[in-house]
């Protein structure tokens, strides 16, 4: 047991404990916390794997935004603010695969690779995983470019009602100017 | 270092999102647990970069890179239709989703004919009945 493997058992135990808690506690808002803290011990195992971009990346896109945004929808959604019950299914089915398939692909894992060593390479990869983004996978790069402008497009049209909806919509116009009338 | 220990997390980790997916209710709680799992996989992406050699170096990271951009793409349209639904059904519950409904709760021909009837049916196309009463 070397100190890389002391710093990987402590975090992976730190994202595994707050992925329980994702998935088990009672509050809403709190729930978006613990993704927080397991996505930022998941971004600690990347630096001690010497990734240091995803490191980065990672928590850019996934602490910074993505948590951003999932406490925004909470928000909009009108969620309770403390404890509420009814966010849980019985569960037993959900246990049951869920802990199936982690427990088999853990012990599928363990086998492939038993208690094996590798030595880490030189940490310092941003600049050759760069040259790589731009050499070997420019064009999924590219592509993903795209992909991200179609995702914002589809956001967009999804939460307009005017779009994408000629005839209910035309038909309901003057109800709705009736409605504002109303009002 | 030895590579079992954060093998070993990422299938926790991958099980933990499984289980959060079948187990929650709130749509929210949902999007939440698909995240626990693409994490996972980023995890075991980013382990074998540097414990499988590659014909191509760093491959493994340059694949978590994409996955974590993916991500960001469908929690934006995911939580763009949470909203649409919690704007039609007043309720973000994902087992009370009818699937086997129109989308919209009022036909159009319904509504273009019985536009007159009464400003109540027609407005229940727009906001779902479920917000009135």
């Amino acid at each position: 047991m070397t100190g890389a493997d002391l710093l990987l058992l402590a975090l992976g135990a730190v994202a595994v404990g707050a992925g329980v808690l994702v998935v088990s506690t009672k509050h809403l808002v709190r729930a978006g916390l613990y993704l927080v803290v397991c996505l930022g011990a998941l971004a600690g195992d990347y630096l001690v794997l010497t990734a240091e971009l995803v490191a980065w990346v990672q928590v850019l896109i996934y602490v910074g935004a993505v948590v951003v945004l999932l406490l925004f929808a909470v928000m909009l959604t009108r969620a309770p603010i403390g404890a509420s019950d009814d966010l849980d299914r019985p569960g037993w089915p959900a246990a049951l695969i869920g802990g199936g398939s982690g427990l088999g692909l853990a012990v599928l894992l363990v086998d492939a690779f038993r208690w094996s060593r590798v030595e880490l390479p030189t940490a310092g990869t941003a600049d050759r995983l760069g040259e790589q983004v731009f050499r070997s996978w420019v064009l999924p790069f590219e592509v993903l470019s795209v992909l991200l402008l179609a995702a914002l497009v589809g956001a967009i049209v999804l939460s307009r009602p005017d779009i994408g909806r000629p005839g209910p919509v035309r038909s309901a116009t003057p109800a709705a100017g009736d409605e504002g009338g109303r009002a | 270092m030895r590579p079992v220990v954060p093998y070993v997390t990422a299938a926790l980790l991958f099980g933990l999102g499984v289980f959060g997916v079948l187990r929650r209710r709130n749509a929210v709680l949902v999007l939440m647990a698909v995240e626990l799992m693409l994490n996972a996989v980023n995890l075991i992406l980013v382990t074998a970069d540097t414990t499988v050699r590659a014909q191509l170096p760093h491959a493994g990271q340059v694949f978590a890179l994409f996955v974590i951009v993916l991500a960001a793409a469908e929690i934006g349209v995911g939580l763009a239709i949470v909203l649409q639904l919690y704007r039609l059904r007043a309720s973000v519950a994902v087992d009370e989703v009818p699937l086997t409904e129109a989308p919209t709760p009022v036909p159009a021909g319904v509504a273009g004919v019985a536009a007159d009837r009464s400003a109540a049916g027609t407005t229940g196309g727009v906001d779902g009945p479920e917000v009135r009463g």
